[in-house]
């Protein structure tokens, strides 16, 4: 049990120990939120901004109802309600949260690397809630989270995460905590989304959902775009749909007690049937429910708390 | 310049004569002479290394327009400071180096402001737009040493095709940066292991791999000479070789973090290692330094682009590219070449640093012949230290190699017969 850190910027960046540590803080933490009065006052006194330069609206209230149940006080900036917008730097506009005794900053930005470049030039925490497609760290501990919750255990489980991988932050934080705590991964889909060079991250590649759908413990459905920009990496969600997407006649070659994940949010009917995201085996609300506790558990970790055992519990 | 110098004992090696033997130099009046002239300043280079001064052909000094990163006056101290006499400039100034007055006024600067020689490119297209032609013939005339669009690429062939057969007129050579634009995208690190870990959008080998074969099939229909800039790539070096030995008139250049650094470096997310091209992987160095070994690179540079902190402290994809080069070149192409690879030897790196630089712009320096210039660099190979960047004279400190230890330096360089700096006193003026 150990977590020595004041940020959390990366799965990347930590062993399997520390991360093991969060998730059984969250676990402890989990009871605060079943119970009638959903607060504790581990925070009481800090003050957490919650800078989201790029818009969300599940993460910042998880966020936020997090940084509540700990008893802190909490401020909302957008991009469009910052000084980011006159021509700030992202740098001074996070010196100026500091000046104003910020204790943590929860920080979504486009830009891959802006929680570190944050967190290594300020005082106050920095909680990377998503930067560009390098990390989304409490997704990440969430589906870990979720998964050792429903199965018991991580060591040995089979992921398949299948959609656009390449451009994800929540494919690559899942790829770093399951690898680190033994989950064999399987990255699923088209080779322009699923490239060759994720192979040194331990995990395995396939390009056809078919081959994994018997083997798999766990199915990670990521939400497909068709931007503007994603055009000359497929032609189009129809094509996406039918090579890729969890229909009901493959969800029923699904091991009997398969989990389906998703992080949201879902487009019904394309990378996931309706049926089946309402279905047998969906813990997709679930999910959500346990990003509330993990992320008062980073909240708190960071904050300089100690680690709670998940014995912690009934405190 | 009414001055005389006398240097002493030291090795003197000088590959445009095949000299390397323990010799005397005389300088008088900016010029190498064979006679020791009475009441010369006597130099001691005993157990030292005498060679003609360096010479780099790839610098952006910034001046004119963005003079807070660095002026020719501040790029030519980093130039002394790094053993370098000789230095070219890149045309991508504000304005473009693309008209005979923008040449005009660099020359100026240069002449009144720099402590060694500054030459200066043109733009082969106007405002590097890779569209219209520069003024080529009138930029000849100004002086120019070169055509480059370097920090872009002339991505229309007939556009570029054409610029190699006008400039063949005036017997100048045509710079490129190689970077296909479509497959460089918006990357902003080389695209392999790295940029996957990192989320960071990649900036393929294979981008430069396009454009290096183009200028071989441009340099080989049109007979004129391509050099490429800054090669990053394993496969950009096979390329080369191959068309070198078919008697091709191209030529490529390596800069030191290009067979230094690889991508892994930029896992801190350090904008200080953000460079275009990127820093690529181990088998990229040793592919370059291999290139270099067996003559299919032929010239050393720095790329030698400053930035303030200021723009460099911002997000990762946000920062310019670019890194300060002239400090660090030398002891950077020593450490790894001479020292750590043992891949070529010093007569030999002091070749890729004087005389072919020289002999692809038609300059007359890179040489100790009796009758020229009297540029110098006294050198140690084996001089260890360790860099500190508040210790460059340029006004920007976006080094990657703060804090390296390394093997080689410059310890006094000479321009026009003049010391302008040494180790011990710093500069002279």
């Amino acid at each position: 049990m150990n977590w020595q850190h004041k940020d959390l910027c990366a799965l990347a960046d930590h062993t399997a120990q520390e991360l093991m540590t969060i998730l059984d803080t969250a676990t402890a933490f989990k009871g605060v939120g079943e119970r009638n009065l959903k607060k504790v006052p581990a925070l009481r006194g800090k003050t957490l901004v919650n800078f989201f330069i790029e818009p969300s609206t599940r993460t910042r209230i998880s966020f936020e109802l997090a940084a509540m149940r700990l008893s802190a006080d909490v401020v909302n900036i957008s991009a469009s309600a910052s000084s980011l917008e006159k021509g700030e730097t992202l740098l001074d506009t996070a010196r100026n949260l500091e000046a104003l005794r910020a204790d943590l900053i929860v920080i979504r930005h486009k830009s891959a690397g802006s929680a570190r470049f944050l967190a290594d030039r300020l005082n106050a925490s920095v909680i990377n809630a998503g930067d560009g497609a390098h990390e989304h760290p409490t997704q990440g501990l969430l589906d870990a989270f979720t998964i050792r919750e429903k199965l018991g255990h991580i060591e040995g489980v089979r992921v398949a995460i299948v959609g656009d991988i390449l451009f994800s932050r929540v494919a690559r934080s899942n790829i770093q905590l399951l690898t680190k705590l033994g989950a064999k991964v399987t990255l699923v889909g088209p080779p322009t989304l699923v490239p060759a060079s994720f192979s040194p991250l331990g995990v395995e590649i396939a390009h056809s959902i078919d081959e994994v759908l018997e083997e798999s413990d766990v199915i990670n459905l990521l939400r497909i775009q068709h931007e503007r920009q994603r055009k000359e990496y497929f032609p189009g969600v129809g094509e996406y749909s039918a090579r890729f997407g969890l229909t009901k006649k493959r969800a029923g070659r699904l091991k009997e007690n398969c989990l389906i994940m998703h992080p949201g949010p879902m487009n019904r009917g394309v990378e996931i049937d309706s049926a089946v995201a309402d279905g047998k085996g969906s813990v997709i609300l679930d999910q959500v429910t346990n990003g509330l506790a993990v992320r008062m558990a980073v909240l708190y970790l960071c904050s300089g708390g100690a680690p709670m055992a998940s014995s912690a519990t009934d405190q | 310049m009414n001055h005389s110098l006398h240097i002493t004992g030291g090795r003197v090696i000088d590959p445009a004569n095949g000299i390397d033997e323990i010799r005397d130099i005389n300088v008088r009046d900016g010029i190498l002479v064979h006679e020791k002239s009475p009441h010369a300043e006597v130099i001691d280079a005993t157990g030292k290394v005498v060679s003609p001064g360096l010479i780099d052909i790839h610098v952006h000094f910034r001046e004119p327009g963005q003079s807070h990163k660095e002026t020719i006056a501040t790029g030519a101290r980093c130039a002394a400071f790094g053993g370098f006499t000789t230095v070219v400039c890149m045309p991508n100034t504000s304005p473009v180096a693309d008209s005979p007055s923008t040449i005009a006024w660099i020359q100026e600067r240069a002449a009144t402001t720099a402590c060694v020689n500054v030459f200066c490119t043109g733009a082969i297209t106007r405002g590097l737009a890779g569209e219209e032609m520069s003024p080529i013939g009138a930029l000849a005339q100004a002086g120019v040493v070169a055509l480059t669009d370097d920090g872009r690429c002339i991505q229309n062939h007939g556009v570029m095709r054409r610029a190699v057969e006008y400039a063949r007129q005036f017997g100048l050579p045509v710079m490129d940066h190689c970077q296909e634009a479509t497959l460089s995208a918006d990357g902003v690190m080389n695209e392999g292991e790295w940029s996957t870990r990192l989320g960071l959008p990649g900036w393929p080998a294979l981008a430069e791999d396009l454009i290096v074969a183009r200028n071989i099939l441009l340099a080989e229909e049109t007979g004129h000479p391509i050099h490429c800039q800054h090669i990053s790539s394993a496969r950009s070096v096979r390329l080369l070789r191959e068309a070198r030995l078919r008697g091709v008139p191209i030529t490529a250049e390596a800069c030191p973090h290009h067979i230094s650094l690889t991508d892994e470096r930029l896992k801190t997310f350090d904008t200080n290692f953000k460079v275009n091209p990127p820093l690529r992987t181990p088998a990229d160095i040793d592919a370059i330094i291999a290139g270099i070994a067996d003559g299919t690179i032929s010239i050393l540079a720095s790329d030698h682009a400053p930035h303030a902190t200021y723009e460099k402290e911002v997000e990762f994809d946000q920062a310019p590219f670019g890194m300060l080069g002239l400090e660090t070149e030398l002891a950077v192409f020593l450490e790894i070449l001479l020292h750590q690879r043992k891949a070529l030897t010093l007569p030999q790196i002091i070749t890729l640093l004087t005389v072919n630089p020289a002999k692809l712009l038609r300059l007359d320096r890179g040489t100790l012949s009796v009758g020229a210039p009297a540029d110098i660099t006294i050198l140690d190979p084996d001089h260890s230290w360790t860099y500190d960047r508040n210790d460059s004279p340029s006004l920007s400190r976006n080094t990657p190699f703060h804090e390296f230890a390394l093997r080689g330096r410059a310890l006094t360089t000479i321009v026009g017969g003049k010391v302008v700096w040494d180790l011990e006193s710093g500069f002279r003026s």
